[in-house]
């Protein structure tokens, strides 16, 4: 591979487009120092993101004032408690332009993409006709990518195994982009599903959906988008997205951990059967058989976990007094600073898009002679968090042929000091390992 | 920096230069281990002589630590029995839960030879995995070719 060995070093520091100072201030964590006395230079926010103090009064006010299970009981703190969860579904509809019946909470991701599995060949047992008619069965096809979260693989490869269904995938190009020459073939009148993510948090490409959306509805198929790495870091509005799922994970977004969120069109959610069952997810019960609560409340069993919507609420909050548009141009900026240092160092390669272009802030990497792992200890070392190893993308690092990468992940707390820390911890661990290779001025690796 | 104290100069003269690397014939049970976290692999093939250990022969790719854990771990078992071997490997395990308690490890330090540098690897929860991976691929494919050879005889 080749690459320019220029020397930006700081030449390339345009303004950032958020106060980054001013935004660290509101991460308690960011005070913190680790491996004796090190700053914290947080890089991992791709697995899981960092909590501003909003997020944690939040939660800290709901425990302290209303604290009661939503939907049950009629006393003052249950009223309250279910106005505030309430009020937290319409702040994340809002928040992605969407209707808040429109909002099921969920635990994670996860979670969210396995409901819509499970609803899917539920569907086809359903006692009742009206909830059959996304049944997936023999014959029918799903179609996922190459370039997949296990989040968004698994739950799919186990819904073809549960019903006989076949799992077909797009895969991937040499640029670390989706390869739609077959988009036409794979997807096809027999698909019932295309679940495909809009940000890959390995590869950091974004990925042009609006084609794949329009083909998998000109053939009556579903679309599930995985917004876990889109969400939390560009402006997702459902109208636009025109896609029938989007889910996310509240952690990833400056929220707390257990609450994730999916998003269905009400007129899909509608045709489902629930996934789990229990306690207030009903309408009338009896010991011969049960009807259904219309959704969202019909994909919520069980009591919710109340603070943690409530402090999802918070910190989608945070992130709209920030400006999407704003976080995103940031972390572009941040990306594009990275990108060109990172390769500038000879025997570094990008695993993904070389540029800015249709990319968001996940750049994976490997350096010749050093296994991730290893670079990782060198930067944990030096107070840098970065995650190693396959990212819960396994068939993605086979297919570039690499065993792992080290991915550093970008958010709004990011600056240019925490991108050459990990430029300069990189070449450190160069020189520790023994790797440096020698450079000639202007050459190439 | 805290660095040189789980990249001993052993550790990193194991890494570069492994010894018994290679698959080798004969052999009597060949296993595939992965560490699913990291996607660090190795191979392993046990060729036993009676129920001495006769060659372990593997390939592999992954970190600093699981290959120079594999290296060290062939020059520790070679000649040994099977059942000394898995002792070895206990202690190996005790070293590795240690928590970098420098009195487990001046304890095992005649026993465990080259791999006593490991030692500092036990305060990173994360990389003791790695260490450990080629000891449970050995525990494994020497289980299986005692059985192998117990079902030929
Ligand atoms: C693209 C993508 N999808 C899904 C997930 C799963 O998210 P969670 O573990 O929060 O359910 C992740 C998390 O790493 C992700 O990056």
């Amino acid at each position: 591979m080749t690459q320019t060995v220029s020397r930006p070093a700081g030449a390339h520091q345009v303004p950032l487009p958020l106060d980054v100072e001013a935004i660290r201030a509101d991460f308690p964590i960011l005070t913190r120092t680790v491996r004796d006395g090190k700053r914290l230079v947080y890089l991992d926010s791709g697995a899981t993101s960092q909590k501003p103090r909003s997020v944690l009064d939040a939660e800290r006010w709901f425990y302290e004032n209303v604290n009661a299970a939503p939907h049950r009981g009629a006393h003052q703190l249950a009223e309250e408690a279910t106005a505030a969860y309430e009020a937290a579904r319409a702040t994340i509809g809002a928040f992605l332009g969407a209707p808040e019946n429109e909002i099921v909470f969920t635990r994670n991701s996860t979670e969210s993409i396995n409901l819509v599995a499970y609803a899917l060949s539920n569907a086809a047992t359903a006692k009742e006709p009206e909830f059959r008619r996304y049944a997936v069965g023999q014959g029918d096809e799903i179609v996922v990518t190459e370039m997949e979260h296990h989040a968004n693989l698994l739950p799919w490869q186990q819904l073809c195994e549960r019903t006989g269904a076949t799992l077909r995938w797009l895969g991937l190009t040499d640029d670390g982009r989706l390869d739609l020459s077959d988009l036409d073939t794979v997807v096809n009148e027999r698909t019932k599903l295309v679940a495909v993510t809009q940000q890959s948090n390995i590869l950091g490409t974004i990925n042009p959906l609006g084609g794949i959306i329009a083909r998998a509805h000109e053939v009556g198929a579903l679309v599930l988008v995985d917004g876990a790495q889109s969400v939390p870091h560009q402006k997702v509005d459902v109208t636009e997205l025109g896609a029938d799922f989007l889910v996310f994970s509240g952690h990833k977004m400056l929220g707390p951990t257990g609450v994730g969120v999916l998003w269905g069109r009400y007129d899909v959610l509608d045709a489902l059967p629930p996934f789990l069952t229990g306690g207030s997810m009903i309408e009338v019960v009896r010991m011969e058989g049960s009807t259904f609560a219309a959704p969202p409340q019909r994909f919520e069993a069980g009591v919710p976990m109340s603070a943690q919507v409530i402090g999802l609420a918070a910190a989608a909050d945070y992130l709209t007094a920030l400006g999407m548009d704003r976080v995103q141009q940031h972390e572009e900026v941040l990306t594009g600073y990275a990108l060109e240092q990172l390769q500038a160092i000879p025997g570094v390669t990008v695993i993904g898009p070389p540029d800015t272009v249709a990319r968001g802030g996940a750049i994976s990497f490997t350096v010749d002679g050093v296994h991730p792992h290893d670079v990782g200890q060198v930067l944990d070392d030096l107070g840098i968090a970065v995650r190693v190893g396959h990212h819960c993308a396994w068939p993605v690092v086979r297919r570039y042929g690499v065993p792992a990468t080290t991915r550093a992940t970008f958010y709004v707390h990011t600056g240019y000091d925490d991108v050459d820390a990990l430029v300069e911890g990189v070449r450190e661990a160069q020189r520790f390992f023994g790797v440096v290779p020698a450079v000639t001025e202007g050459g190439t690796n | 920096m805290q660095l040189q104290s789980m990249y001993q100069d052993i550790i990193l003269d194991h890494y570069r230069n492994p010894h018994g690397r290679g698959l080798r014939d004969p052999f009597e049970a060949e296993v595939h281990h992965v560490n699913p976290t990291c996607g660090d692999e190795v191979t392993m093939r046990v060729h036993l002589d009676g129920d001495t250990i006769a060659d372990v022969s593997y390939e592999g790719q992954g970190c600093s630590i699981s290959q120079a854990s594999v290296s060290a771990m062939y020059d520790l078992v070679i000649g040994k029995s099977v059942t000394e071997a898995l002792g070895t490997g206990e202690h190996f395990m005790t070293l590795m839960q240690s928590k970098g308690d420098a009195a487990v490890a001046e304890g095992l330090e005649d026993e465990l030879e080259d791999a006593i540098a490991f030692a500092g690897v036990s305060k990173y929860p994360a990389r003791v995995k790695c260490a450990l991976m080629s000891w449970m691929a050995l525990k494994d494919a020497s289980a299986r070719a005692l059985s192998t050879s117990s079902e030929a005889n």
